[in-house]
């Protein structure tokens, strides 16, 4: 198993990640590695340092220490636009809208990031058509309940055709039904890109994972499946509990 | 969007243009002289005004100070005519000036990630700057080529002449025409912008400027960029009001001029470039009627219509009408909106 991953590309490294803030390490000493294609999910209980590692890694906070590797690039530093100038999707843990625009507009701003006008319109329809959000996309973004508003995000990630995506709790939120579709897409995103996704619900991660990473207090408690980590002893005491 | 779309989204602002235009050519057989030379004032204002709609409605940038490049346009285009010994030229040199130093600032502004209030202090604190510095330049030490600068006299502007010919000048009514001419140009340019990827882009960015960097959109370009094009244009109704008045003192960067800007936006309405344009029109009327009479405080009227405003008309008038007429319209707006749908999904 190990061997066969081994010669997949390795698209996303942090080493010796530390992000403190005053005299909390909220990351600390991370090691990680995401390969090409992988689907891999970060869990972990409260204050421990999942969300801190997704911003060090979208370059919304700059890390205390360590490096971060995208596709062979350093990005440590990096700003967030130029992070996702790379071909890198991301959504964010509080839903992050244009709310006073359309949902077409939204979705057009992705679209047009990187192709040319007429494949942007194209791109568009065919995000909103993918979503279904084809009954409300000249509705204003602010109007739309908060699983729709999440969807028109997602809708966002996607019509920027990304290789890597990061996602951050994208079921927060979500009704049950709306959760089930969300991981559909999530699992046909995964056979165009990479992901990495942040998420608290168990059940939500049960129909996604493949591969888990658990973080606690900053720092990488174990990889492993699913399966592994329900079983595994530290892991339920830290997280899982009685929630297993 | 493709070329038709930009058109179609313009269509409105076609029909003000060509209502400015029946105006401009209708208004000298209509009106006195005198009128006429007011109305360029109030043109010039209202570029000033057209400007800021831009930058602050759809650049999302409350500049305070928006008033510091329509007087540095004033002086520039003042300074270069008296050196240049004619007016063609004085013109661009104003609208560059006043972009390079919107650039110069907005650089260390946006890229310094300074944050929306802040933005408002400085620009605002640097056009109370150019006003106690320009206060201060009294005397024959301080002049730039031959042009005196003259303290808090101001400098007497030299009239637009023909592009052609130096020596002939344009008479009152002939400015009129051309600050007509430039703002109803100033208003196609800037609806035109607004509908472009970069204009959609910057309303994008007032949105939520998060979005915009996670989406790969480096926001501090956009908003350097819609900066000091607002700039330029400022600086056009500067050229106006120089001509307009007939000479430009350092008065223009008082705090007065630069909260009516704001004022009138808020008048017009924020979002809207018409609005802003109507409002500075309306409020330089009502100012000249007050100004007629003595039992009202000039001031004071203002300031309860911006009370009036900000609490009863929140978005601004053009906002408002235009919400009156599509909630009138509605039943037959959604089908043929749902028609449009049908066909394109």
């Amino acid at each position: 198993m190990s061997r066969k991953r081994d010669k997949r590309e390795v698209i996303v490294e942090t080493r010796n990640l530390a992000m403190h803030f005053g005299g909390v390490r909220a990351v600390d000493q991370v090691d990680f590695t995401l390969y090409d294609k992988e689907l891999r999910c970060l869990i972990g209980p409260n204050g421990a340092g999942k969300s801190t590692f997704f911003k060090c890694l979208t370059g919304q906070l700059s890390p205390t220490s360590g490096e971060v590797i995208i596709r062979g690039q350093d990005t440590t530093l990096a700003e967030t636009h130029e992070i996702a100038s790379l071909g890198v999707g991301i959504k964010t843990q509080v839903p992050n809208l244009f709310d006073g625009l359309s949902v077409d507009e939204n979705i057009w701003m992705s679209a047009r990031r990187w192709k040319n006008s007429k494949r942007a319109r194209s791109l568009t329809s065919e995000t909103i058509e993918r979503m279904n959000l084809g009954d409300m996309r000249r509705k204003i973004v602010n109007q739309l309940s908060h699983g729709q508003r999440q969807w028109v995000e997602l809708g966002m990630v996607v019509a920027a055709e990304p290789w890597l995506v990061l996602l951050d709790e994208p079921a927060a939120g979500m009704t049950h039904e709306e959760t089930a579709r969300t991981a559909e897409l999530i699992k046909e995103i995964n056979t165009q890109a990479a992901l990495i996704v942040v998420e608290h619900d168990m059940q939500f991660i049960r129909m996604i994972s493949q591969q888990v990473t658990v973080f606690h207090e900053g720092q990488i408690l174990m990889e492993d499946t699913m399966e592994a980590i329900s079983k595994d002893r530290r892991a339920r005491e830290v997280y899982l509990g009685s929630r297993a | 969007m493709n070329g038709n779309d930009t058109l179609r989204a313009m269509k409105p602002v076609f029909v003000f243009a060509l209502i400015g235009i029946v105006f401009m050519f209708a208004a000298p057989y209509a009106l006195q002289l005198f009128t006429i030379i007011n109305l360029t004032t109030a043109i010039a204002l209202s570029v000033l005004a057209l400007s800021l709609a831009l930058v602050w409605g759809y650049g999302g940038i409350l500049c305070f100070g928006q008033v510091a490049f329509f007087g540095l346009g004033a002086y520039a285009y003042t300074i270069a005519a008296i050196n240049f010994g004619g007016s063609t030229w004085a013109i661009l040199v104003a609208v560059l000036v006043a972009a390079a130093f919107a650039a110069l600032l907005g650089y260390f502004v946006f890229f310094g990630r300074v944050s929306d209030v802040y933005l408002g202090v400085i620009t605002l604190t640097v056009t109370l700057i150019f006003f106690s510095l320009i206060r201060r330049t009294s005397g024959p030490d301080y002049k730039i080529g031959n042009a005196l600068i003259g303290g808090f006299n101001g400098v007497t502007s030299p009239p637009l002449n023909l592009p052609w010919n130096t020596s002939s000048f344009l008479f009152p009514e002939h400015v009129f025409y051309v600050a007509m001419a430039a703002l109803i140009l100033s208003y196609v340019f800037c609806g035109w912008l607004v509908n472009t990827r970069f204009g959609r882009v910057c309303a994008a960015i007032r949105e939520n400027e998060l979005r915009s960097e996670l989406l790969g959109y480096d926001s501090r370009l956009y908003k350097l960029g819609i900066f000091t094009i607002a700039a330029g244009i400022a600086a056009i109704g500067g050229v106006l009001f120089c001509n307009g008045v007939g000479r430009i003192t350092p008065d223009v960067f008082n705090l007065y001029n630069a909260a009516l800007t704001i004022i009138w936006v808020i008048v017009g309405g924020r979002g809207t470039l018409i609005g802003p344009i109507a409002a500075t029109f309306g409020l330089f009327y009502l100012t000249s009627a007050l100004g007629g009479q003595s039992v009202l405080n000039n001031n004071l009227v203002l300031g309860i219509i911006l009370i009036f405003f900000v609490l009863l008309v929140p978005k601004g008038v053009a906002p408002t009408v235009t919400d009156w007429f599509t909630k009138r319209r509605k039943p037959a707006h959604n089908s043929r909106r749902r028609r449009r749908q049908g066909r394109s999904t």
